[in-house]
């Protein structure tokens, strides 16, 4: 631990941290306004359930997978940042 | 030596959880007298030192998973700042066609309970649940069990009934019933193992392992190891069905072939079309695939199969394969716990479109959307209900593609007229009985 503190990261690592989208399955009600806000990301089932692509989102999408998240009247979006 | 079980004889010199007499439970004193004493777990050192061996037996999970129980513990155990750990023993058995966790709970309850207790003793937990399903005939021995061993200071174990479903003995199904709610799952983190019962760390683990490592503790990590595959050792309960008119629970060595364990009890694989692996979470083999694959996690993976809770089911080539495809699919569709929408609406209609695969009328239209639902059902759900349904229907699928074929022709053999073979138990509604 002592180690990585002493060692400065480099800050272009931190600006490239990979977001990504998953649906909280239970909590969906196939309200579908997710599909319309990110229509690049998410489209609906033949049941208005969202399929989602599972692969990193491109930084210039990441405010709109937001604005999309915070839009879900149940909070079923949920952006997963995992490192680096 | 106790005198082996007829089952165990061939390729077992000596069973391990089969008794001698396999048709009452073991009492007590005859359990202490077939196995000794359950050793101590003393302190510190003590708790470390029996973590080491359960890591070098390489005991892996039976429920399913096939994860590593030492791993698991410490995990648990480290978890124990919330508060001290819990334990579960998972005799829940969801799985219709297996039936291998009752068998060990009717048979040898002590062999379970000093799993529970050691296990217990490793991570710190004072308490301890048993989990079976309703009116089990393993909740009955179990309590007799207890009543036996009398009470044991600061340490107390309970036996639950959970409403019989499929998903119900999924493990955060199990914890969220224990913790007062509906026994459905929850959509994961945390992990029962980080926070559980009363939020706090959870040890859930099925009670084949626990009485595995009944065994382990006894006789070490070199004995466990001396049977079985060496990546995955020891022996493995299996549910075992096939012509002519077998169906039995078996312990073999881990690594067996399918063939081999099948025909240890008589099965012959020459009068099968198909061999059912692991379950109805489970993957048809064509039985010269399942033959030669061998019984490990890794050997079925290797087959396109999961080994699951250890079900191996022959299908009687008088029995039609796409008949009991369609029938397990509409089983399941009706198991899901109702909360996911592609699990609700995805499941039904593949289990609608197989239904008219098999019995007719069928619509070369539904196809294409077959395929579709089949596809994006997966990785959908809560839990594993769904991704388990649409691998089990596509290996149906594949197994069976001649028969696949005829049925979309109209014209299905006359097998598809046979009784249904596969067991399965009467369908609930939805919304009842999830407490
Ligand atoms: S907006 Fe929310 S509830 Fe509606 S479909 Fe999208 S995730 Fe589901
Ligand atoms: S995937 Fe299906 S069975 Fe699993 S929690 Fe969701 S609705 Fe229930």
């Amino acid at each position: 631990m002592a180690t990585t503190a002493s060692r400065p990261v480099p800050l272009g690592r931190l600006a490239v941290s990979i977001m990504r989208l998953q649906v909280n399955p239970i909590a969906c009600a196939a309200h579908g306004l997710c599909a319309e806000l990110l229509p690049e990301w998410i489209e609906l089932d033949e049941w208005g359930y969202p399929l989602v692509d599972s692969q990193p989102m491109p930084q210039q999408l990441i405010s709109h997978a937001r604005r999309a998240a915070a839009a879900c009247p149940v909070r079923a979006i949920v952006i997963e940042r995992s490192g680096q | 030596m106790t005198t082996p079980s007829l089952t165990t004889t061939r390729l077992l010199r000596a069973p391990r959880l089969f008794c001698a007499d396999d048709s009452a439970p073991t009492t007590h004193v005859e359990h202490l007298r077939r196995h000794g004493p359950l050793p101590a777990v003393v302190g510190e050192h003590g708790r470390a030192a029996m973590l080491t061996t359960i890591e070098h037996s390489g005991l892996v999970g039976r429920g399913g998973a096939g994860f590593p129980l030492a791993r698991k513990m410490r995990a648990v155990a480290a978890g124990a700042s919330t508060g001290s750990p819990v334990v579960v023993a998972n005799g829940c058995e969801g799985e219709p066609a297996s039936r291998k966790d009752v068998w060990l709970l009717t048979r040898t309850p002590h062999l379970v309970l000093d799993g529970v207790e050691l296990a217990a003793r490793v991570v710190g937990a004072r308490e301890a649940h048993l989990c079976v399903h309703r009116g089990s005939a393993g909740a009955g021995t179990v309590r007799r069990a207890l009543v036996e061993r009398g009470k044991t200071e600061g340490f107390s174990i309970t036996v639950h009934e959970l409403p019989p479903r499929y998903v119900a003995s999924e493990e955060t199904a199990l914890v969220h019933w224990l913790n007062g709610a509906e026994a459905k799952p929850t959509f994961t983190p945390p992990r029962p193992f980080e926070r559980g019962v009363g939020r706090r760390a959870t040890l859930v683990n099925n009670v084949e392992t626990l009485a595995q490592l009944a065994l382990v503790a006894r006789r070490g990590a070199e004995w466990f190891r001396s049977v079985g595959d060496p990546t995955e050792p020891g022996t493995l309960l299996l549910s075992v069905s096939g012509p002519p008119q077998v169906s039995q629970v078996v312990e073999v060595p881990t690594g067996t072939t399918v063939g081999a364990a099948l025909a240890q009890v008589g099965v012959d694989l020459e009068a099968s079309t198909g061999v059912l692996v692991g379950g109805y979470f489970g993957t048809w083999l064509r039985p010269d695939v399942a033959a030669s694959a061998p019984l490990t996690h890794r050997g079925m993976h290797a087959a396109g199969a999961a080994l699951g809770a250890g079900v191996v089911a022959a299908l009687p080539a008088t029995v039609c394969g796409v008949v009991e495809t369609a029938r397990v699919a509409t089983y399941l569709a009706a198991q899901s716990a109702g909360q996911c929408g592609p699990c609700v609406n995805g499941l039904p209609a593949i289990a609608d479109a197989l239904r008219l695969l098999a019995r007719g009328p069928w619509d070369e239209s539904l196809a294409p959307a077959l395929d579709r639902w089949l596809s994006i059902v997966p990785g959908r759900g809560a839990c594993r209900l769904p991704d388990g349904a649409a691998r089990f229907v596509v290996s149906g699928l594949t197994t069976f593609a001649a028969d696949v074929a005829d049925h979309r022709a109209d014209r299905p053999c006359a097998s598809s007229r046979a009784g249904a073979w596969l067991p399965l138990p009467p369908v609930q509604s939805r919304s009842a009985g999830w407490r």
